[in-house]
């Protein structure tokens, strides 16, 4: 069930390492976003289910189940289709990338990445969703 | 009647109108009307060329060699019309890196090299003694001659009087003061001294005229005009030999050639002659002109040479009077008084103009590329606290005037009897032409690297004092003549006149020879056998490709300082008012209404570099910017970027100061580290990948935090403070692994270096124990031993067997639950090997994983509490220690039951203890 507060947004941040965590954390709650936080892959399938997140910031390197195979798990789900993903990862390479968009991702960011960017990417992509999803007066 | 008091009052009428011409240049290019842009007046700057020398030694030397004193003004004429496009090059250079003078130029091209900087002054500086202390013989003889008018009586010699009757003495402090009030009136940014040039052309002029009209009275009123003259010479057989070119008395084919090329270098390396042709130059389009202007120029002051040396011959005969003095002495014996005063002045402003632009030059230069930098050497911090330095530097100036002069005074004591002007000009001539290599190399080579022009121009300069400094003294009576005459020691082969064993040249050509060899071939060996910087890569680039470079460099800082830090560490040079002037100027050509709304970036950064350089010169301004920057301007990888925002993000919280110097260390190390990664070539792919990834990881979070700290300046200190520390730990984590990793990757491609010797394990395992004592003590666990004696001695490093014990006992400690661990070490031997146990009581290892955990970043633990805090190298680095020796590293395990890991070593014969 959806339990969003009109107006806000929230993202779930799926990653393994504690201080990106926190930093990611830190930036969407300067936007108003409300988050959540997953540490594996599977928890980032369970919580992808019961916090209904607008959009997931997806660390490749998850343990238990990798970045892209939870991609690909969601999109191939009528319930978390919709969601919007952007992956973050390490390596970087166009052949990297390009997988990481035809298992579905909206974005593919190279870590280390630039705040200022991320931000600006996430508010492009929630505003995107919630323009298309939304079909008239909220 | 020409008294002592008319000659002075008329030099100093004559000085003080040259002041007024300064002084009233000086004052139009205050208001921005340039009395000196025009090509008229570039030209006659030139002719500073010409000094004393020109004046008096060419018909001296006329005289005794004929023809043969014209080599020295081919030179520059050849050098005008043949390869006036490197002065051009070198005047653009020198424009866009806002050079202030020669050493400046050679430092800046060879990477900002301030040691290079300081070795060109030394030079320049001992090169040009002898020239100075000429020009202060030729004042001083031609005011004793004229003197004594009416009667010609040549005056004692140099010192013989003592030093306070030393007419040559108050000259020297008199030019001093003149030099003083003449050049460090102020501190110009680009170290131009338009009233200065201006007095030069003037003076050029003065003495064009002064000669010509002696010339004119000579050749027509003493005599019947040229033709005259030429047939009298002829006439006399001593004579006529003068007359021929390359006659026995003018010299060989070689020592025209030779002083053809040395007065081609000297015309661009003479400290006085960069300064005017290219530091003062106003615009480039003026060389266009001056080409053959200046040409024009020699040829009219050579014009009566001859006749007038000639003129002298005929008229006093050989050997009563010095031919250095005809000019003066001929009027005199005419009684032509004004004419003779005339004369007079004209030597005057010969050997002045050399004096203060000669002088100029070098004290800009001691202060720029020699004290300066040894300053900031040595008191860095607290010329960080100084107010206004101009003042200083000023005075540094003329400190450096004063000392310079009375130099050449004591150099005109100690030998400036041993040889005629023309001579001791000509040693001057061949110091300065010990530049020419790493300058010209300089700006057409880019391979030209910093330690060949310091190789080149020190050998250079070591074989110029020996074959031509040292024979000067030598002949004045200060260094005995055995060693001339028999080589030092006796050493035959190293007669500083015949160096091993070279006869049958003059000695200027001599010395040039084993100058320029010694010069050229270090220069060109070491360039090509060395390698150069970065800093000097880019640097040569710069230089060599002036002509191609377009549009605004923004230079090659990463880092930023604040506007207002850059302002006022430039004002603290040039005075604030005319930083706030220079920046506001900068702020309207980047678009911005006023300096305080400009962006703080590189350019910026660059921009105040630039002013800095005009005042301090480019080496000691890059490190001035530096300092306020906070790091290296060459930052050429984007982990060095996101590191630096790093430190400074750190930098703005007071508090934690102690962490700044921290971060700096690792910042360094990693720096480091990052150079040697580079370097490691051989390394496999995925190893190469896998690091890394393994490193963004914890930059992942030092940039975020960096850049959170940095865009959320309102965050509350508690928060604060908690990013800060993450910022540390990350970074001691990213520390820790590029360690690591760099250990591992240098073990596994061998080039690790061992310190094999024969140790007795026993020893070893204490020390470990009793190292890792606290650590367990805080982490209650328990650690027994079980060490027996008479065990046999292994072959090892000990450094990095106690790094494998440490990380041994170190995993146990992680891996055992506080309070009810226990660890524990035993040893023994068994099949001609030591073996050493560490065995836990912990969580033990799935026999999945007992493989896995030696391999690269591969950890395992408890993935439903905190990321396991090391880099999963440690079991890796072990067991390529271990493996080097030919040992054995394994682990015997069940989940739940604790680990043992040991490792064996072979046993060497045990020695009798």
């Amino acid at each position: 069930m959806n339990f969003s507060v009109p107006g806000s947004q929230r993202v779930l941040i799926a990653d393994d390492e504690p201080a990106i965590v926190l930093s990611l954390e830190f930036l969407m709650r300067r936007c108003g976003i409300v988050t959540d936080i997953a540490r594996d892959g599977e928890e980032a399938l369970a919580k992808a289910a019961s916090f209904a997140p607008d959009l997931i910031l997806l660390d490749v390197m998850l343990p238990r189940r990798s970045g892209l195979e939870v991609c690909r798990a969601l999109r191939g789900q009528e319930a978390t289709r919709n969601i919007k993903i952007i992956l973050l990862t390490a390596k970087g390479g166009h052949t990297e990338s390009e997988r990481g968009l035809s298992m579905g991702a909206d974005l593919y960011v190279v870590k280390p990445f630039s705040t200022q960017e991320l931000v600006s990417q996430v508010k492009r992509i929630l505003e995107s969703a919630t323009g298309a999803t939304d079909g008239g007066a909220r | 009647m020409l008294q002592g008091w008319i000659i002075v009052c008329a030099s100093f009428a004559y000085i003080g109108f040259l002041f007024a011409i300064a002084y009233f240049a000086d004052k139009r290019a205050d208001q921005g009307r340039s009395l000196i842009s025009t090509p008229y007046i570039y030209a006659l700057s030139l002719g500073v060329y010409a000094t004393a020398w020109t004046f008096y030694g060419s018909v001296g030397r006329a005289a005794s060699d004929g023809v043969g004193f014209l080599p020295i003004y081919l030179g520059p004429t050849l050098m005008m019309i043949l390869w006036w496009f490197v002065v051009r090059k070198m005047i653009r250079i020198s424009k866009i890196n806002r050079i202030t003078s020669l050493a400046d130029f050679v430092a800046s091209r060879y990477g900002k090299s301030a040691l290079l900087g300081g070795l060109v002054t030394v030079i320049a500086v001992v090169g040009i003694l002898p020239y100075i202390s000429l020009q202060l013989k030729a004042i001083s003889t031609s005011f004793s001659i004229l003197l004594q008018y009416p009667e010609i009586v040549m005056p004692a010699k140099a010192g013989a009087t003592g030093i306070f009757n030393d007419t040559a003495f108050y000259i020297a402090i008199f030019l001093a003061s003149f030099t003083i009030a003449f050049g460090t009136r102020q501190l110009d940014v680009a170290e131009r001294h338009e009233g200065m040039v201006a007095a030069i052309a003037f003076e050029s002029l003065v003495k064009l005229i002064a000669f010509i009209s002696v010339g004119i009275y000579v050749t027509f009123a003493m005599f019947d005009g040229p033709a005259d003259i030429f047939s009298r010479a002829l006439a006399q057989p001593d004579l006529a030999s003068l007359v021929a070119p390359f006659g026995a008395a003018a010299g060989t084919y070689m020592s025209w050639i030779w002083l053809t090329m040395l007065s081609m270098l000297a015309i661009l390396f003479l400290p006085r002659q960069f300064q005017v042709a290219v530091i003062e130059n106003v615009d480039e389009k003026h060389l266009n002109k001056a080409v053959w202007l200046f040409p024009l120029y020699m040829l009219a002051i050579n014009l009566f040479v001859l006749p007038i040396a000639l003129g002298g011959l005929l008229h006093f005969g050989t050997g009563s009077v010095d031919a250095d003095t005809f000019v003066l002495t001929l009027p005199m014996a005419e009684k032509q008084e004004w004419l003779a005063l005339l004369v007079f002045i004209g030597g005057l402003s010969a050997a002045t103009g050399m004096v203060i632009v000669e002088t100029i030059a070098l004290s800009t230069m001691v202060c720029n590329d020699l004290v300066m930098p040894l300053l900031l050497r040595v008191t860095r911090l607290r010329f960080m606290q100084h107010g206004n330095l101009s003042m200083l530097l000023l005075d540094i100036r003329r400190a450096a005037i004063v000392l310079i002069l009375m130099l050449g005074y004591f150099y005109y004591l100690v030998a400036g009897e041993a040889y005629a002007l023309v001579s001791i000009g000509l040693i001057s001539f061949a110091a300065v032409a010990q530049f020419a290599p790493a300058v010209i190399g300089g700006i057409y080579w880019k391979d030209g690297s910093r330690l060949g022009a310091l190789a080149g121009l020190s050998a250079g300069f070591v074989v110029w004092v020996y074959t031509l400094l040292l024979p000067a003294f030598a002949k004045s009576g200060w260094i005995p003549q055995e060693i001339i005459e028999h080589g030092p020691f006796a050493i035959e082969l190293l007669k500083p006149l015949q160096l091993f064993g070279l006869t049958g040249l003059d000695q200027m050509t001599h010395a040039m020879l084993w100058s320029m060899l010694a010069n050229i071939g270090l220069y060109i060996g070491v360039s090509l056998l060395g390698r150069q910087s970065a800093a000097e890569r880019i640097q040569a680039t710069l230089f060599v490709d002036v002509f191609s470079q377009t549009g605004d460099r923004t230079g090659f800082w990463r880092g930023t300082a604040s506007v207002s830090s850059l302002q006022s560490l430039v004002g603290r040079f040039l005075g604030p008012a005319r930083a706030a002037d220079l920046f506001d100027t900068y702020a309207k050509s980047r678009g911005v209404a006023s300096a305080d709304a400009l962006e703080s970036d590189a350019r910026l950064v660059r921009f105040a570099e630039i002013q800095l350089a005009g005042a301090i010169g480019a080496a000691s301004a890059r490190v001035m910017v530096a300092s306020v920057v906070e790091e290296e301007p060459l930052g050429v990888d984007e982990v060095m970027a996101i590191i630096d925002e790093a430190s400074q993000a750190i930098a703005q919280s007071n508090e934690l100061k102690i962490k700044q110097a921290e971060l700096e260390v690792a910042t360094r190390e990693l720096r480091s580290a990052n150079e040697r990664l580079r370097e490691l070539d051989h390394l496999k792919d995925d190893f190469i990948s896998t690091v890394t990834h393994e490193l963004r990881t914890p930059l992942t979070s030092i940039r975020a935090f960096s850049e959170i700290l940095h865009d959320n300046p309102d965050l509350d200190a508690e928060e604060r403070t908690r990013f800060l520390g993450i910022l540390v730990k990350e970074s001691e984590r990213l520390t820790r692994l590029i360690n690591q990793v760099l250990d591992l990757a240098k073990l596994e491609a061998g080039a690790a270096e061992w310190r094999i010797a024969t140790l007795d394990l026993r020893d070893l395992v204490e020390d470990a124990t009793s190292a890792t004592e606290q650590l367990f003590r805080s982490n209650r666990i328990e650690l027994t031993t079980d060490l027996p004696d008479n065990l046999p001695p292994v072959v090892a490093d000990r450094d990095r067997l106690m790094q494998v014990m440490l990380n041994l006992l170190s995993n146990a400690i992680k891996f055992c639950e506080s309070g009810i661990g226990r660890v524990q070490v035993s040893l023994r031997c068994e099949d001609g090997s030591v073996r050493v146990d560490v065995r836990d009581n912990g969580i033990g290892i799935a026999s999945e994983n007992q493989q896995l955990i030696f391999e690269k970043f591969r950890q395992v633990g408890d993935t439903l509490t905190d990321k396991p805090q090391g880099t999963g190298l440690g079991l890796a680095i072990c067991r390529e220690i271990v493996g080097h020796f030919g040992g054995r590293l394994w682990v015997e395990s069940a989940l739940g039951s604790g680990a043992t890991f040991s490792f064996s070593l072979p046993a060497q014969a045990a020695s009798a203890t």
